[in-house]
């Protein structure tokens, strides 16, 4: 391992693996920024992260590709994906351009950024690699931490500074102060008693119907399912099963069915123990 | 293959993401590009520092980790702000800064 970091080029599994992850590297960037829903863009850049870990350690950068897992695609990528479904998932990139032609000349702009750049690299004379195989020789987290708690200590202490200052950031801005007082339970009864609206408990779900499952409505005395047993929640979905006898007879049937589907399978178990 | 390639990949990866931040107009995705051209930068520290076989190349992808995870926390912040004033994740919406 150590002999093949310091040759000039690499063995033919490290080229191998290079070609393949890179192409899933490559493909994956680009879903990122040409995939419709920001889920899908979150998923695929996840991909890319993790290729990227996998390069990391065959670079001999064993520590860093380890970090890369645990913190991009384990920590950030997970909070870009806690973002997307709190800020919503079906909301799709608007596809009307709003200055005309921006589109293209951005991508324009890319290319042209990058023809550049690798042309750069193209030109400079990065043939000779010398390789980790020294750097590494004493451990590679030991070389680190050498070089952090000596080389880079202030830069160390000033993360820290960062880190706090970004947490308590985050806290400022998501923060809402509550505008009005929560009212206490003595002044919601009061206020119950003088809207004189239903002072008792609200009653209970299906007890009077078939079922008592809660998004079934109770029956008043004369068959028609009262509103207020359901609760309000699967009220405003509107998800309250109907009680009518057509959906209680099918109800009936389905039960009547399982029923025997059990019975079945309890004769054949009991074959088995037999 | 010479290790080169290593670096021509993280320039491939810096461009796809800066594309995509000039493309895309959900700011979410905007940022993930963020992300995209802050780990190819990464790539090409570490590539390097196989290049001059010391691992300073490594402490510096160390500290951008450290500072594009405290980026991420304060920038998500931001949209899910901005989103709760203005129901819409669009960078063309946060042009009009006043309320």
């Amino acid at each position: 391992m150590s002999a093949q970091l310091a040759a000039y080029s690499t063995s033919t599994g490290e080229a191998f693996q290079f070609w393949i992850l890179g192409t899933v590297a490559v493909i994956g960037a680009l879903c990122t920024i040409l995939m419709k829903k920001a889920v899908h863009s979150a998923l695929c850049l996840a991909g890319t992260m993790v290729v990227l870990a996998v390069f990391y350690l065959a670079n001999g950068a064993y520590f860093l590709g380890i970090v890369q897992i645990v913190v991009y695609t384990g920590a950030i990528m997970m909070l870009f994906l806690f973002v997307v479904m709190l800020v919503g998932v079906t909301a799709a990139d608007s596809l009307k351009e709003t200055i005309k032609g921006q589109r293209w000349l951005a991508a324009l702009c890319g290319l042209g950024f990058g023809v550049l750049l690798i042309a750069g690299i193209g030109n400079a004379s990065l043939h000779q690699f010398n390789g980790l195989a020294k750097a590494n020789a004493g451990g590679n987290v030991e070389g680190l931490a050498a070089l952090i708690f000596t080389k880079y200590v202030f830069a160390f202490e000033i993360t820290g500074a960062l880190l706090i200052t970004a947490t308590v950031g985050a806290m400022v801005l998501t923060h809402r102060e509550r505008t009005e007082r929560a009212k206490t339970q003595r002044e919601l009864a009061e206020q119950r008693v003088r809207e004189g609206k239903h002072l008792p408990p609200l009653p209970a779900p299906g007890v009077y119907a078939r079922h008592n499952a809660v998004d079934i409505a109770g029956l008043l005395p004369d068959g028609t399912p009262s509103e207020l047993t359901v609760m309000q929640t699967l009220r405003e979905r509107g998800q309250i099963r109907d009680v009518s006898g057509e959906a209680l007879s099918d109800l009936k049937a389905l039960e009547q069915r399982s029923a025997d589907r059990l019975e079945r399978s309890d004769e054949r178990a009991e074959e088995a123990s037999k | 293959m010479n290790p080169v390639n290593y670096l021509y990949l993280a320039c491939l990866l810096f461009t796809i993401g800066a594309t995509g931040v000039l493309i895309r107009r959900n700011a979410i995705v905007v940022f993930m590009c963020i992300e995209l051209m802050l780990n190819a930068c990464n790539l090409a520290f570490v590539a390097f520092s196989r290049m001059h076989g010391n691992l300073d190349g490594q402490i510096f992808a160390f500290f951008t980790m450290v500072v594009a995870a405290a980026e991420v926390v304060v920038g998500l912040a931001i949209i899910v702000s901005l989103f709760r004033s203005r129901h819409s994740a669009s960078v063309d919406d946060a042009s009009l800064m006043k309320l």
